[in-house]
């Protein structure tokens, strides 16, 4: 099985994540790293394709040091990388976004056949989760998407979702897209020799002529929306605290609800 | 010049969101409302209270599960109706199918605003949301004719037009086919115990690690407060609540009009989930915790006797009310 990993290179959730005056997202190599749930997909991807003696490649969109995230999903034992990047790419929404990536599936498709396209359920940046079925949508493929549990049958995958209150299991026929939550399995810690390996290991690089996409295509030129205004919002002032030394705790809260008028919000 | 048309979507039952989206759409022109399941008589009659005049029912079966079909319908009915403004209440399925639509309709994509307004001067719609945790502010317009968004719920209040209208409901017909090799091999809803859906609710209290497992006082201030429960991704993994339960980046996003965690310390994942919401009250031992310093009100002991003495408080409250 050839499974194409889609992975995102985001701030960490510590750091102070800001956006520049052109409105997208500031990124610093000291303080950006492998989307996390993104390590989930890894995961999935290696089990699917070590259960068939298969292949699994990752691919990212992003500038020059999204590299560290494709030389982390190397370091867990993805075997090659493809790193779509360019002027060209900056500045896209979920569409372009989308475009290019499924771009990059069809470019590895025609070297090979790919089986399925693995992503994480959402990158912890954006908290979009779009791009696993607009990719699906480029692309025509069936789509098993926020799965926590992915079982491979014969040539077709079974994915168990939790959404909305219910419980759902879908069947789909390769090649088809998936995406998996935190919950999917546990990924593998990389050893410190595959870390050092990853650090020196060749990744493809790929600009969007590469992918037979146009400048218009791509990036801010190929998006359907702009960012027309980011502002950092004003420092939360502190809470008020009282402790529940005396046992009035459970009073002073239930006072606190009334006299803020939260109480009867119920539907 | 005639009001824009605008389809608010309803993938499931006409409940608070759905109302709230087509008050939102109120404010943008004139809305029509996509069923993907039969309206009953109370339907249309809520739908009528809110303005609606026209509601289409698409009935597609089990395939409406899937979001490129239901995907489909929404462009489908975004067609028949003209309308170059579509509103979905948000969730993972709601941000599936308008990715879907939204391809199809070759729109701009918006996801989980909380305000959308139309720009006169640019002919565009702007929506304006929270990101990074709650920590910016950001504004973003649609370029192209048509636009999709996915609406986070209780960002608007839902209130019914100064007319009311009597909705009439007519049967849409969409393409049902499955995309190539997909089954639905099971669905199984869960029961809700009565409380209103976590991603919907206006007031939600939530119990983490502190609980150690016993959600016997959450749930009982929960049931004072006509609210939903929730959890964090530690007791998920405890399987002490089901996973739809979690709040956090990859779980259910919430911004209800009041937050209530009890032994909750707030990691980031969690932050990222719930920091939208409008008041924030913490309940914890621990006065150092990040879910403390985030909160407007914290009470620092032990949520087994603070929980139920507040219930027990609010309930009073509640009973002199009724009976004066």
């Amino acid at each position: 099985m050839r499974v194409v990993v889609l992975v995102k290179h985001v701030p960490e959730l510590l750091s102070q994540r800001a956006l520049g005056e052109d409105g997208r997202t500031v990124r610093t190599s000291d303080d950006s790293a492998l989307n996390e749930v993104d390590e989930n997909a890894v995961e999935a991807a290696l089990q699917l394709a070590g259960s068939s003696e298969g292949e699994v490649i990752a691919v990212t969109l992003g500038p020059s040091i999204a590299v560290d995230a494709l030389r982390r999903t190397l370091a867990m034992g993805a075997s090659r990388a493809v790193h779509a990047t360019g002027d060209a790419f900056a500045g896209g929404d979920v569409v372009a976004t989308a475009r290019a990536l499924a771009a990059a599936v069809r470019h590895l498709d025609g070297e090979a056949p790919v089986d399925v396209v693995l992503t994480g359920l959402a990158a912890l940046d954006g908290l979009g989760s779009v791009i696993p079925s607009l990719v699906a949508a480029e692309l025509g493929w069936p789509q098993l998407t926020v799965v926590e549990e992915l079982t491979l049958e014969g040539q077709t995958l079974v994915g168990r979702r939790e959404l909305d209150g219910a419980t759902e299991r879908w069947r789909a026929a390769t090649p088809a897209v998936v995406s998996v939550t935190d919950s999917a399995n546990d990924p593998r810690l990389p050893k410190m020799k595959d870390l050092l390996a990853a650090r020196a290991a060749e990744i493809t690089v790929l600009t969007h002529t590469d992918l037979g996409l146009a400048d218009e295509e791509v990036g801010a030129a190929g998006s359907r929306t702009r960012v027309v205004e980011a502002a950092q919002r004003p420092e939360h002032p502190g809470p008020e605290i009282v402790t529940d030394d005396d046992g009035e705790g459970g009073v002073l809260l239930a006072r606190y609800l009334l006299d803020n008028d939260l109480v009867g919000g119920a539907r | 010049m005639t009001a824009r048309q605008v389809l608010v979507v309803a993938l499931g039952d006409v409940r608070g969101p759905v109302l709230e989206a087509v008050t939102l759409a109120r404010t943008l022109g004139t809305p029509t409302v996509l069923s993907l399941q039969p309206l009953a008589e109370p339907d249309l009659h809520a739908l009528g209270t809110a303005g609606v005049e026209r509601a289409l029912v698409a009935e597609l079966g089990d395939a409406r599960h899937a979001a490129a079909v239901a995907g489909r319908a929404v462009a489908t009915a975004a067609e028949v109706t003209g309308a170059h403004r579509v509103l979905l209440p948000t969730s993972f399925v709601a941000k599936e199918v308008a990715a879907h639509a939204a391809w199809l309709l070759d729109a701009g994509l918006l996801l989980d605003v909380a305000s959308l307004a139309e720009d006169g001067d640019t002919d565009q719609v702007v929506g304006g949301k929270r990101v990074f945790a709650g920590t910016w502010e950001t504004r973003c317009a649609v370029t192209c004719p048509v636009a999709v968004a996915t609406v986070r719920a209780n960002a608007v209040v839902a209130t019914p037009a100064d007319r009311a209208a009597s909705t009439a409901a007519e049967p849409l017909q969409v393409d049902a086919t499955l995309p190539r090799g997909l089954e639905l091999l099971e669905r199984e809803v869960r029961p809700t115990a009565g409380r209103p859906a976590l991603a919907e609710a206006a007031t939600v209290v939530l119990g983490g690690r502190g609980t150690e497992g016993d959600f016997a006082a959450v749930e009982e201030l929960a049931d004072v407060l006509g609210a939903a429960v929730g959890t964090t991704r530690d007791c998920v993994d405890e399987g002490w609540q089901p996973h739809d339960a979690q709040v956090g980046q990859t779980g259910v996003t919430i911004a209800p009009r009041l937050y209530i965690g009890a032994g909750i310390s707030g990691a980031p994942h969690h932050h990222g989930g719930m920091q939208a919401s409008g008041t924030i009250v913490a309940v914890n031992v621990d006065p150092d915790a990040p879910l403390v310093q985030i909160a407007d009100f914290a009470v620092i002991g032990d949520l087994q006797e603070i929980l139920p003495a507040a219930a027990a408080a609010i309930r009073e409250h509640l009973d002199q009310s009724r009976g004066s």
